[in-house]
């Protein structure tokens, strides 16, 4: 009979390095999970409160829409609007997760199981942040670049700073790389670089900028519209490296402000792909490593029963007709995909044998999922994983709404035979981050003439954008660029939907 | 693998002050007018507390490119009896919600809670103090140390060396530590010795003996006895703040809102000092009235005017419950200053012998319309008789006030008696 972790609800340091332990002997050798080292830290509420408004990282640089989250973070808490998150876990190596302290011993076994072994082990695992994020390098990226903004300010002053950064928040979520291709990022690099880098850049000639003096009739012939497009490396949809690379008045210290955020906003792009599929693994994780706690006896029962109960609140998915309902819970789609595996694997029946004849009957459970883990992203998990029998179970039904359509809104399909494939098509489509975003890319300047940077948004099922903001952000886009923008919004078949055209404010043309 | 477990929650707090500094630089203004409106609504006992503001997010919104409208498709759970081709009603239907949780619309608006100091920061701001009386305003009462007992744990510099020392002594004596002069004794017993029987017995007791002052320490970490000190608020005495005002009808809403900034500041510096401050409101037309705040400022009144009215209430309410022995009195008036022409002497004699012997402070605002032309005329009959009092000696602050900023050098002098008592306190 193996000794009880702990008794009741107290724990103090040893209790946590024996819970640890505990998980960590059943994660790696029943599970045969593959971890970074874990480091574990406990924090007081208003610690967390800190780490929420600078997007859950341990430091980041000083910019006042951090102190914005915090106030509405903190206002929400007070008000009891908002309960705080158990905990938080940061794709780094080591692997660093913080617990409250106000968790129960059960809660505390829960989220190390949930954190420290699932997530660390999908961070670690999963083709995407193997792809995009470099764990070794991340804290001391964010160190340098918090250092580096405070430098700035030092040199040119905060407003002139702030306003960069401004501009660069408003593009985060359209300065990533979407396709791979270009190197593996290195962070560590990344930092010796910058320095170098600066100086040399201040006195490099861009190729691009010296045609344009000359001539009008010869510049006109000499950049055809495909030269253009391949000195500049059109089409671009990562709008902050095309300004980091091509914007012809900026600052070295304003490009290396771009590539920072861009950087960043390029490590949390895998987590905005992997919602379902990296809480469906964390939660299945804690669910056997709990499980198996229990059965070997050093979780009592009542302290299991504790754990149940949160775990059925985490895993609650209210239907679409309840007034809790926002959408599918990740936490309750991922995890029952991840149960409908093991039972596809271990218990197929013969529909599952038709529809998953790879691992159907297969046995080998944690082999499975640890190839879907790692593989897999939300969209094509889904594509390829949820079953008829979970679409039953869930009674999942795909509505269409035509703003057009008088009769209402349609059923397009439901869970039956007909409808399986298309619910799960269009539901893996929901997951597809390329497919909600706006698809917005750079497409050309016009050199001969006023040095106008265009850009197009193709528009997809008439889904155009929100009019006050996108002059806004246009405005940031053409502060950096300093010369006219003008975006195009056209639709599939090229017809122009509606154009802004947005100059940029003189304060910058100054500076 | 070693697996670090850190607790973090000594690490120093405020991690986030910085940016929420940045935050409120931004929204200056946007939050100083929010202050500005919750403090004209709130009461003036309120002003000191911090509190939920609400701004137009205007300015501090983070824009992203979003895309709206257009044909939307989507998977939900829990069909109950929908199959495929029917059509569901826009309206009225539960499924048809408009959109995701708007991020447009519900963010119009921005609340959060401003802390006690920012409030009073952003208040005092807004009446264009000076900075050197912002820091004396905002200088919350030191807090004196006194010894306090003895304490099992504190800094080493702390030990009580004494009583430790006897706690020891007590402890050893207790437990029967043999001393030195014991042993000795023995030594010199066993040397003395000739029977080698006894000198055997001699020597294993002697052992036994050393062993056990072994055991027992000389000095155990349990004996330790550190001085244990306490914070004890400074002596403070109570203050009673007098609000008087002419409430007649040439009394318009600016100048309330005026005396009412103005009976704030003194409250804030008064809060400030002492630990216990009562408001005591009087209205007067021709008649003198205690009322509460609402009354005060916004109830309905109408009448002539005689000052004497309400310095005869005051008069009478310090007698009946504010001993000056045992409170600290001070009173601000506020009028356009009107009094009739008859009451002047009387206004006079009570200010003089009764009201100003018992007051720390008395002070008198005389408020005029916003622009403040009218005060180039001439001199109004209350202040004419006041600046007479003060120039024979009547330790009076007067001001006339028609904008905000002019309010504060009333409490000039306030702040300066202050500076020179700390001064006399301090060698």
């Amino acid at each position: 009979m193996t000794e009880r972790l702990f008794e009741g609800a107290d724990w103090d340091f040893h209790t946590l390095q024996r819970i640890t332990d505990a998980c960590e002997e059943v994660a790696l050798k029943d599970l045969g999970l593959d971890v970074y080292p874990n480091q574990i830290e406990v924090i007081t509420a208003e610690q967390m409160l800190d780490a929420y408004s600078s997007v859950g990282m341990p430091l980041f640089y000083k910019h006042w829409s951090f102190g914005k989250q915090f106030a509405y973070h903190e206002a929400s808490y007070r008000k009891g609007l908002m309960g705080l998150a158990y905990e938080i876990v940061i794709n780094s190596s080591p692997c660093i997760s913080y617990l409250m302290e106000e968790n129960t011993a059960t809660m505390q076994t829960l989220v190390i199981a949930h954190a420290a072994f699932g997530h660390n082990h999908f961070f670690k695992n999963n083709y995407l942040f193997k792809q995009w994020t470099d764990a070794d390098g991340i804290l001391d990226y964010l160190d340098f670049a918090k250092k580096y903004v405070m430098q700035c300010e030092e040199r040119y002053g905060r407003t002139e700073v702030e306003r960069t950064l401004d501009a660069a928040h408003a593009l985060m979520s359209h300065g990533i790389d979407r396709y791979p291709g270009k190197k593996k990022l290195d962070l560590r690099e990344e930092e010796k670089r910058a320095g170098r880098r600066r100086q040399h850049e201040e006195e490099v000639f861009n190729d691009l900028w010296r045609t344009v003096p000359k001539g009008a009739s010869k510049t006109r012939s000499a950049i055809s519209l495909e030269r253009r497009r391949k000195l500049l490396g059109l089409p671009q949809e990562n709008l902050l490296y095309f300004l980091e690379k091509s914007a012809p008045r900026l600052a070295p210290w304003q490009r290396e402000l771009l590539r920072i955020v861009r950087h960043i906003a390029q490590y949390f792009y895998p987590q905005s792909q992997t919602k379902v599929m990296n809480e469906g693994t964390a939660t299945y994780v804690h669910y056997r490593i709990m499980t198996k706690l229990h059965e070997q006896g050093r979780i009592t029962d009542g302290n299991f029963l504790e754990f149940l109960g949160s775990h059925t609140n985490v895993v609650f998915q209210p239907e679409f007709d309840d007034p809790r309902f926002s959408g599918f819970n990740p936490y309750a789609l991922g995890f029952a995909m991840m149960q409908d595996i093991e039972r596809i694997v271990t218990r197929p029946e013969d529909e599952d044998r038709e529809w998953f004849p790879d691992i159907a009957g297969k046995n080998d459970v944690m082999g499975v999922l640890r190839d879907v883990w790692a593989n897999y992203r939300d969209e094509s998990f889904i594509a390829q994983f949820l079953s008829p029998k979970l679409m039953r179970q869930l009674r999942m039904f795909h509505l269409h709404d035509d703003p057009e359509e008088r009769a209402g809104i349609r059923v397009d399909a439901i869970h039956d035979d007909r409808g399986f494939r298309r619910v799960r098509r269009e539901l893996a489509r929901q997951h597809d981050v390329g497919y909600i975003d706006a698809n917005i890319e750079v497409v050309d300047v016009d050199l001969s003439g006023d040095r106008r940077l265009i850009l197009h948004h193709h528009v997809i099922k008439g889904s155009q954008l929100n009019e006050t903001d996108t002059k806004r952000v246009l405005q940031h886009l053409a502060d950096l660029w300093t010369y006219d923008v003008s975006l195009i919004e056209v639709d599939a078949n090229d017809k122009v939907l509606r154009e802004y055209v947005v100059s940029p404010r003189p304060i910058t043309a100054a500076a | 693998m070693p697996i670090h477990i850190i607790d973090r929650r000594l690490n120093p707090g405020g991690k986030s002050l910085e940016n929420r500094q940045r935050f409120l630089r931004r929204a200056k203004s946007l939050v100083q007018g929010a202050v500005k409106k919750t403090s004209q609504e709130r009461d003036i006992k309120d002003v000191l507390e911090g509190g939920e503001v609400t701004i137009p997010l205007d300015g501090m919104r983070e824009p992203r490119f979003r895309r709206e409208g257009g044909t939307r498709d989507m998977v939900l759970p829990g069909n109950k009896k929908f199959i495929e081709g029917d059509y569901l009603q826009r309206s009225g239907q539960g499924s048809a919600k408009d959109s995701g949780p708007g991020e447009g619309d519900g963010e119009d608006a921005f609340r959060f809670v401003l802390s006690r100091d920012e409030f009073v920061d952003l208040f005092l701001d807004d009446l264009e103090l000076p900075d050197l009386a912002k820091r004396k305003v905002a200088q919350t009462e030191s807090e004196g140390i006194q010894r306090a007992g003895y304490t099992t744990s504190g800094s080493p510099s702390n030990i009580s060396i004494g009583r430790t020392v006897r706690r020891a002594l007590a402890r050893r004596i207790a437990l029967k530590r043999p001393s030195k002069d014991e042993l000795e004794e023995l030594e010199a017993a066993i040397a003395a010795c000739t029977d080698e029987d006894e000198r055997v017995e001699l020597v294993a007791q002697l052992e036994k003996l050393k062993v056990k002052s072994k055991r027992i320490p000389f000095i155990d970490p349990l004996d330790i006895r550190y001085r244990r000190f306490e914070t004890v608020p400074k002596p403070v005495a109570q203050a009673v703040m007098f609000c008087l005002m002419d409430v007649s009808g040439s009394m318009s809403e600016h100048m309330k809102d005026l005396a009412k900034r103005f009976y704030m500041l003194l409250y804030v510096f008064l809060k400030r000092r002492y630990k216990h401050v009562e408001i005591v409101f009087i209205r007067h037309t021709d008649r003198a009235e205690e009322v509460d705040e609402q009354t005060f400022f916004y109830g309905p009144a109408s009448g002539g005017t005689l000052v004497s009215s309400a310095l005869q209430a005051m008069h009478e309410i310090v007698r009946e419950r504010f001993n000056p022995s045992d409170w600290n009195i001070y009173a601000a008036q506020a009028s356009d200053g009107d009094n009739s022409y008859s009451d002047g002497e009387l206004t006079g004699m009570l200010l003089t012998d009764k009201i100003l012997p018992v007051c720390q402070f008395f002070a008198y605002l005389e408020v005029g319309e916003s622009g403040g032309s009218a005060f180039d005329l001439s001199d109004s009959s209350l202040w004419t008789l006041y600046d007479r009092l003060r120039n024979s000696g009547a330790p009076l602050s007067m001001r006339k006030v028609s904008e905000r900023g002019e309010i504060f050098p009333v409490f000039h002098d306030l702040f300066q008696r202050r500076e020179t008592a700390q001064e006399k306190a301090a060698p």
